[in-house]
């Protein structure tokens, strides 16, 4: 097996009673589809007629557009659209969950090298592809602000001028800031420099963040499809319901004339959060009057999405008892040309700044700045990822500083389950003295270590679940079989595995009797997002209920039937008992509608409105808590994991095996984020955009041991008592990583950790 | 304008895949992956690096693995080409496709066929791989989603499998590919 050894909190569960599938490690109700090439993807989908789009895109970080002359393009046999910004004129063409601040495609002007200036529709790529040399853009090049320093400039050159207006999903009202400031968070608790001054101990320090690519293996991929009926567009992003809403403003449609279909998605991490290539597939189509795909090719995801890359200064100060006392930092994200996530973003980094500790008081400024480049938005832990490594280094500088082992530093200072985590929010779920154990032991805490082997632990608490707001619904069919309809998609999670596993426990069915339908604005009901790990916890609360729903409604049915009442009846393999006698549910089912037909439909719905969590939030405190134990190599600066550890807390596992392999691959991600992940800008022109040069981990980078400790309370707000997973443990490994080199005495302020970076810094250090 | 239209030109090949003989007329610059996608409906090959770096458009090539999104469709002919749709046989999924199961080795599935195939090329060359030889001989192909463990675990444990007498390439597996159970 493998060298990792996996501990559960759960049970390992094993041959457990059919009813009781919670808690269970079933096979993925997708998998069959999967390992024989049956599932399909946005991608495999031809719709009839259909046509291939391929987009122009801006040479320029910031240009004028002059003139596009598409007349020659137009001319080219199987050509059979173009489209441009003259063509957005009866739309409503600027978009944007946060900022309405984006164009369906360039309109006047380029704000980034990369942007969408002109879009080809012909009747197959290699034509659309060469129609695109065809196509004449005059440019007007204008001084460009390409890194935060130039974008942070007095007088720099504003990449918005104009009045922007908030988008739908704004949090609180949009204020319009000074220059190139997008969006400010601030967090002030207490007197931050007062208390600052009065401790015994004070560190600070400027740190780095690259720019991360999230490569989904599957680039975005759109079809759009225009009839008398509205617009219905397949495509593989994670929020249908607010991509519909965005494609119903922009189009000047109500929401019921435009239909999202997502089809398997392959692989998201947040770069299919929001909306992304379905505003100019749609437009394209709608110029062309024909279907159109666009796959976007690796390069052009690139420019599609990113994780912010991000400058920051930190301060902590302490007692001489190893008492954390104040913590003050500044945060400037590159949001780029678009605020696309920026706003909440900062937020999340904001947050995450003064980590999961008791400060006597902290002050927090995060800024997202617009600049001329690509730009940025969700990935996996955004916020929490950019955040904790910092704040748990500083944890480290000081406990080594003190002489306190840096497991028993936070060990006094961790917040305890029930306390406040940000004022006005959620409280603490979660034991985080007892999980930051359980790493530390793990990695092999206080035992003898070899030479130029270093520990480090890291602990976080990121604001979970996105808006409680869910719906969902099954239907009972006529012959005791189930269908399950919700709009959290699956990108790979087991969304529509544990889905389904919920529902055969409240309803006492055998999973094969279940049928997940993909996501599908027309048919699934209404759910808020697909991110911030809230599938289980907040979709599934909502098919819990709606699966209740169906219960109580073939009780009723039972209770008539016998004319007993409910409470002498129960649910077991898809009937109803009482005492030895059973009817199944198709029986029952047949005797209510008296036919051999009809169906029961159970509705479920989690809403603030109605109770379910608090409107600050978060839904739950996702736990981002990782060991490691490195050795370095000083004369090439490599660094090897011996150890690599996580605690997955879950609440309740309710499919362990699905959690142990997010945890996992969250890990591996933390690894690449950590070490050689990152997208290199030249004057705003990306200079790695293909896998060639941009590294992701493989199996040769796996770490020697591996340990996923799974942890079951029971105290989380969702089904069963469970909480969301699956992001977290990235944003804990690139700390547990720097903090294991701070034990062998290297501190490290840039990511990522590359060999050059680190043996670079053991000559400084030397 | 002139402008540099698709060749009109076709060439003919003949080749085998899945089993089954297939002739065609290609483009001389058409990609085997494209030729399987477009052409035939195999889409179980997906597009994502398109640099020869991913692996998600392995198919095998005369029993080698190739990234079809790297080979000419030219280059296939007179060969046996496998995809992932002719991996199952007579209704039984191979142990791979079992042990992938079983092993919670898929999360999104994108990397799934590309990395089975892989897979399928080690286990005909190393009947019983351990792990150490799994991660050597499939560190080119990538998976975004898990920590590459259970795909390890799921590879080592075919290999067990099917040494222990589940017949190799021939679907030895314990699952019927139709649809799940029947209620």
């Amino acid at each position: 097996m493998t060298a990792g050894r996996r501990d559960s909190g759960e049970g390992k569960g094993g041959a457990a009673a059919p009813v009781d599938v919670v808690g269970t490690p079933v096979s993925r109700v997708d998998a069959l589809d999967k390992v024989t090439g049956a599932a399909k993807y946005t991608g495999d989908l031809i719709v009839p007629g259909m046509l291939y789009g391929k987009v122009l895109r801006s040479p320029f970080p910031h240009a004028r557009i002059i003139c596009v002359d598409a007349s020659a393009a137009e001319r080219i046999p199987g050509v059979r659209a173009v489209l441009t910004g003259r063509d957005l004129a009866d739309l409503d063409p600027y978009y944007g969950h946060a900022v309405r601040d984006r164009p369906v495609v360039a309109i006047d002007r380029v704000r980034f090298a990369g942007e969408p200036v002109a879009a080809v529709a012909a009747d197959d790529e290699h034509t659309a592809h060469a129609a695109l040399a065809a196509i004449q853009v005059e440019y007007q090049e204008l001084p460009a602000v390409t890194d935060l320093t130039m974008a942070l400039n007095d007088g720099a050159p504003r990449v918005h001028e104009e009045a922007l207006r908030p988008g739908f999903l704004h949090s609180g009202e949009f204020r319009r800031e000074e220059g190139n400031i997008c969006y400010h968070y601030r967090i002030a608790r207490g007197d931050a420099a007062r208390a600052m001054a009065a401790a015994d101990v004070v560190v600070e320090g400027d740190y780095t963040f690259p720019a991360v690519y999230q490569y989904a293996m599957e680039p975005h991929t759109v079809v759009a499809q225009w009839s008398a009926d509205g617009l219905t567009v397949w495509a593989c992003c994670q929020h249908p319901y607010l991509v519909r809403a965005e494609l119903a403003g922009i189009f000047r449609l109500p929401q019921s004339a435009v239909r999202v279909i997502v089809p398997y998605v392959g692989g998201g991490f947040g770069s299919k959060s929001y909306t992304r290539m379905e505003p100019l597939t749609a437009a394209l189509a709608r110029k062309a009057g024909r279907p159109i795909r666009i796959a976007n090719r690796v390069d052009e995801a690139m420019l599609t999405t990113r994780r912010h890359n991000m400058r920051c200064w930190l301060r902590t100060g302490v007692a001489r008892d190893g008492r954390v006392v104040a913590r003050e930092c500044r945060i400037w994200l590159d949001t780029g040309a678009y605020a696309d996530n920026g706003p909440r973003v900062a937020l999340a980094a904001g947050d995450a700044a003064p980590g999961p500790y008791r400060w006597q008081a902290v002050a927090v400024d995060a800024w997202a700045v617009y600049t001329h480049m690509p730009p940025a938005g969700s990935y996996r832990a955004f916020g929490a990822t950019h955040l904790q490594w910092i704040g748990e280094s500083q944890i480290d500088v000081l406990a080594h500083r003190l002489g306190i082992d840096p497991v028993e530093c936070r060990r006094r200072n961790l917040l305890r389950p029930g306390e406040e985590v940000r004022p006005g929010r959620k409280p603490l779920e979660a034991d985080l003295a007892a999980d930051v154990s359980k790493v530390a032991a793990a990695v092999g805490w206080g035992t003898p270590k070899p030479p130029l082997v270093g520990r480090g632990v890291s602990i976080g608490v990121m604001g979970a679940g996105a808006n409680p707001a869910s719906t969902a619904a099954v239907r009972m069919q006529a012959d005791g079989t189930l269908v399950l309809l919700a709009s959290t998609t699956e990108i790979g999670q087991g969304a529509r595995t544990v889905l389904a596993q919920i529902a055969a426990q409240e309803l006492a069915l055998p999973l094969e009797r279940i049928r997940v339908a993909g996501a599908d604005t027309h048919v699934t009901p209404y759910d808020r997002s697909t991110g911030a790990s809230r599938s289980t916890t907040v979709a599934g609360l909502a098919v819990q209920r709606a699966a209740a729903d169906v219960r109580e409604q073939l009780l009723d049915i039972a209770s008539r039937v016998w004319g007993l009442p409910r409470v002498a009846l129960r649910l077991h393999e898809g009937a109803v008992w009482h005492e030895t006698e059973s009817r199944s549910y198709a029986d029952l089912i047949a005797t209510h509608f008296g036919i051999a037909g009809g169906e029961l439909i159970g509705r479920g719905e989690v809403a603030p409105g109605r109770g379910d969590g608090q409107a600050a939030g978060p839904v739950f405190w996702e736990i981002s808590c990782g060991g490691a134990e490195v050795e370095l190599d000083p004369s090439t600066g490599r660094i090897r994991v011996r150890r690599l550890a996580s605690v997955a807390d879950v609440g309740k596992a309710i499919n362990p095996q699905l959690v142990e392999v997010q945890d996992e691959g969250a890990c591996l991600q933390g690894l690449g984020n950590a070490f050689f992940e990152e997208m290199l800008f030249d004057g705003g022109q990306l200079i790695n955009g293909s896998l060639l040069e941009y590294r992701v981990p493989t199996m040769a980078d796996l770490p020697d041991e591996f340990h996923s400790i799974l942890v079951g309370n029971g105290v989380g707000p969702g089904p069963y008592g469970a909480m969301g997973v699956g992001e977290g443990a990235l944003a804990a490994v690139p700390g547990a990583i720097v903090n294991a080199l701070l034990d062998l005495g290297l501190q490290m302020r840039d990511l990522p950790l590359t060999p050059e970076r680190v043996w670079r810094r053991l000559r400084e250090v030397e | 304008m002139e402008i540099d239209r698709p060749p009109q030109a076709r060439l003919r090949i003949g080749l085998t895949v899945n089993g089954r003989p297939v002739e065609a007329g290609i483009e001389p610059r058409e990609l085997l992956l494209d030729f399987l996608r477009n052409r035939l409906g195999l889409t179980g090959a997906k597009r994502s690096c398109d640099v020869q770096v991913c692996g998600a458009c392995t198919v095998l090539v005369d029993d080698v693995p190739v990234s079809a999104c790297c080979t000419l469709a030219y280059e296939a002919r007179g060969r046996r080409v496998l995809t992932i749709e002719g991996l199952a046989r007579d209704g039984r999924l191979h142990p791979l496709q079992d042990a992938f199961i079983e092993h919670a080795a898929v999360q999104c599935g994108f990397c799934t066929p590309g990395m089975i195939l892989t897979a399928l090329a080690l286990l005909r060359e190393v009947p019983a791989p351990t792990p150490v030889q799994v991660k050597a001989h499939m560190k080119d192909t990538l998976c975004r989603c898990t920590g590459y463990w259970k795909i390890i675990d799921a590879v080592v444990d075919a290999g067990r499998r099917m040494q222990a007498g589940e017949a190799p390439d021939a679907g030895g597996g314990a699952r019927e590919v139709a649809p799940r159970g029947k209620p």
